[in-house]
């Protein structure tokens, strides 16, 4: 099955929405309540960052019998160090950003810790994609 | 297999329930249908929160209870009350008398249930310091939360606090007091006065425990006109001055909003409302909120001072308890008041009870337990519903174009229940029939 949301750039009282209707979805299609809550974290993470660091972007999400596989691709100013960027701790956010709770360096991490298969990739100037895969079986 | 139903306390009243949809349309659970013209609850989904009986506009939804001369059948007959019914009276009714009142009902004992919240704190503080590893400990204090949790939130059913509500300790330790005075357990009845359905469905079909110390259900609402209405046509001077033990301040506030949470160590935070719990779940769920040791979790606006089986307003309920608690600040300042010596004389027996067995989540959301037929059924919905207008009109007895989508695929409804369907449709006869099923024969008559 396939699904596709789009995510706003800089709205953050509509952070979390498309996040919230594909684990609603996981829960219809049954997938184990833990394997439910580690897609959770590292899916609203990255929608987190599409909406904090991006202009724009999509989510995309394919749920077969096997796994969950959730690609996001956003235009942005795109991620100059990758290396340092998945450091525990490091942020660009702005102050503004980490006064509404956000911005603590955990987001790449975490993502690559509640998932099975992990990948970032950008483009400085263009964009970044990052795909969470989570094997259900 | 036999599936369980759990209990569930609110009931539609068949012959008053007009079947229109306000019902349908704010239960948080998706439990309510409209199906020939009465509205339908599905057991197993209802968390009973009450919110259906509020916006009911006819009052056919009820939640039933013991029959009062059920009390009878025992020899002690326990009110055991919630320091919110104390809070329903005007704030000239010293608690004596309400006390009193009470027992010219014909109880012969009563008992606050709010007893034993004061040992609750030092097991939930040493609770949430054994359970560091999945944070936040959630309360299981309301019941209709510990239900939201297993069937909407299946993977935070592990962050409830195992442990027992004041209510179940106040009945086993006076139970067990009443005992030792002398009465048989079965002479002695325990009737628990609620406020709301909830604590009846955790006493009838207890979430954790083999079964409640609780003998029968009285709702808060028959038994304060019955007090209330004698008080006003009282003309004797004489009652009956009952054996009282006083409430401490914290176990007073216990039931209100902060009434947990202000004793638990480490960052903690109260939620009321049952939209604010929703929210506030979703947001644990994904991780976003992060970072607390205890959450005080209750369904209702004001916590249990706004149950659905108050009388009076939940604001003032909230000023008249806070009043009492100064009350005895100032009392126990004076030397008036003596502690809660059942509670702490018990407390060992207590300790020792204090626990509950896991809690399992239920998922109601799972559409099959086999994932891959749920993906089959989830591509299915997801068709139908592209060709639903979206506006959520409830016409077919559904609170949302996507649950009719959904109890479509799981065979409980037919796509031309929806009306702009329907219309799109040129089988004039079958519209009928299909229009009938959901809002019953009578409503068409008035049409024609
Ligand atoms: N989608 C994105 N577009 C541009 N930059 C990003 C994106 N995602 C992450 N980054 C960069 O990586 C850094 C670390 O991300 P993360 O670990 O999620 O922490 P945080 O979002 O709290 O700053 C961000 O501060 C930002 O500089
Ligand atoms: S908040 Fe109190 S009154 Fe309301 S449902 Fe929960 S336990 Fe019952
Ligand atoms: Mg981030």
């Amino acid at each position: 099955m396939e699904l596709e949301y789009s995510i706003e750039g800089g709205d953050f009282s509509k952070a979390g929405l498309a996040s919230s209707e594909v684990k609603k979805i996981l829960k219809q299609v049954n997938i184990k309540p833990e394997i439910i809550k580690r897609i959770a974290v590292a899916m609203y993470e990255a929608e987190v960052n599409v909406v904090a660091h991006a202009y724009q972007g999509k989510m995309l999400v394919n749920i077969d019998p096997s796994k969950v596989y959730i690609r996001f691709e956003d235009e942005g100013p795109g991620i100059e160090n990758i290396d340092q960027a998945m450091q525990e701790g490091f942020s660009t956010a702005s102050e503004a950003v980490r006064q509404m709770g956000f911005g603590a360096g955990m987001g790449l991490p975490n993502m690559k810790k509640n998932v099975d298969e992990f990948f970032v990739g950008s483009v400085v100037g263009k964009g970044t994609t990052v795909e969470l895969t989570t094997y259900i079986k | 297999m036999a599936e369980t139903v759990f209990h569930h306390a609110l009931t539609i009243l068949e012959d008053v329930c007009f079947g229109c949809t306000h019902c349908v349309k704010v239960c948080p659970t998706e439990a309510l249908r409209v199906r020939d013209g009465k509205a339908r609850l599905t057991a197993n989904r209802c968390i009973d929160c009450g919110r259906c009986m509020q916006a009911c506009p006819v009052n056919a939804i009820i939640i039933k209870q013991d029959d009062f001369s059920e009390i009878y059948k025992y020899k002690a007959r326990v009110a055991l009350v919630t320091s919110i019914l104390i809070g329903q009276f005007p704030r000239h009714y010293p608690t004596r008398k309400i006390y009193s009142g009470i027992m010219e009902q014909g109880f012969s004992h009563v008992y606050e249930a709010e007893h034993g919240a004061s040992l609750l704190i030092d097991e939930i503080n040493q609770y949430v310091a054994r359970h560091g590893a999945v944070k936040p400990v959630i309360s299981s204090f309301c019941p209709a939360i510990v239900r939201l949790i297993q069937v909407r939130f299946p993977s935070l059913v592990e962050n409830i606090m195992l442990l027992k509500a004041p209510l179940d300790l106040a009945a086993i330790s006076f139970k067990k007091e009443l005992m030792e005075r002398g009465f048989a357990e079965d002479e002695i009845g325990i009737f628990y006065i609620t406020p709301c359905a909830a604590k009846i469905a955790a006493i009838k079909s207890p979430v954790g425990e083999k079964n409640s110390p609780i003998n029968g259900v009285i709702n808060m609402d028959t038994l304060f006109n019955k007090v209330y209405s004698g008080f006003k046509k009282e003309h004797s001077s004489s009652c009956i001055v009952p054996e009282k033990e006083q409430l401490r301040a914290e176990e007073m506030a216990w039931s209100l909003t902060g009434g947990e949470a202000k004793y638990i160590n480490g960052r903690c935070l109260s939620i009321d409302g049952i939209k604010n719990a929703i929210e506030f779940l979703e947001g644990i769920e994904n991780g976003h909120i992060s970072n607390f040791d205890f959450i005080e979790m209750r369904a209702c606006d004001q916590s249990c001072a706004g149950g659905i089986l108050t009388t009076s307003n939940r604001f003032l309920t909230v000023e008249r308890l806070e009043e009492r608690i100064v009350k005895y600040g100032q009392d126990k300042i004076e030397g008036k008041i003596f502690d809660n010596k059942t509670i702490d004389k018990h407390s060992s027996f207590i300790r020792e009870n204090v626990k509950i067995d896991t809690i399992e989540p239920r998922s109601m959301l799972k559409l099959d337990e086999n994932t891959e037929e749920a993906l089959r059924k989830m591509e299915r919905i997801r068709k139908i519903f592209s060709y639903l207008p979206g506006i959520d009109c409830g016409a077919c007895g559904t609170p949302s174009c996507r649950s009719l989508a959904e109890d479509v695929v799981q065979g409980h409804a037919h796509t031309s229940d929806c009306i702009f369907i329907q219309t799109s449709l040129n089988v004039p006869s079958d519209q009928e029939i299909r229009a009938e099923k959901i809002w019953g024969k009578d409503r068409f008559r008035k049409l024609t």
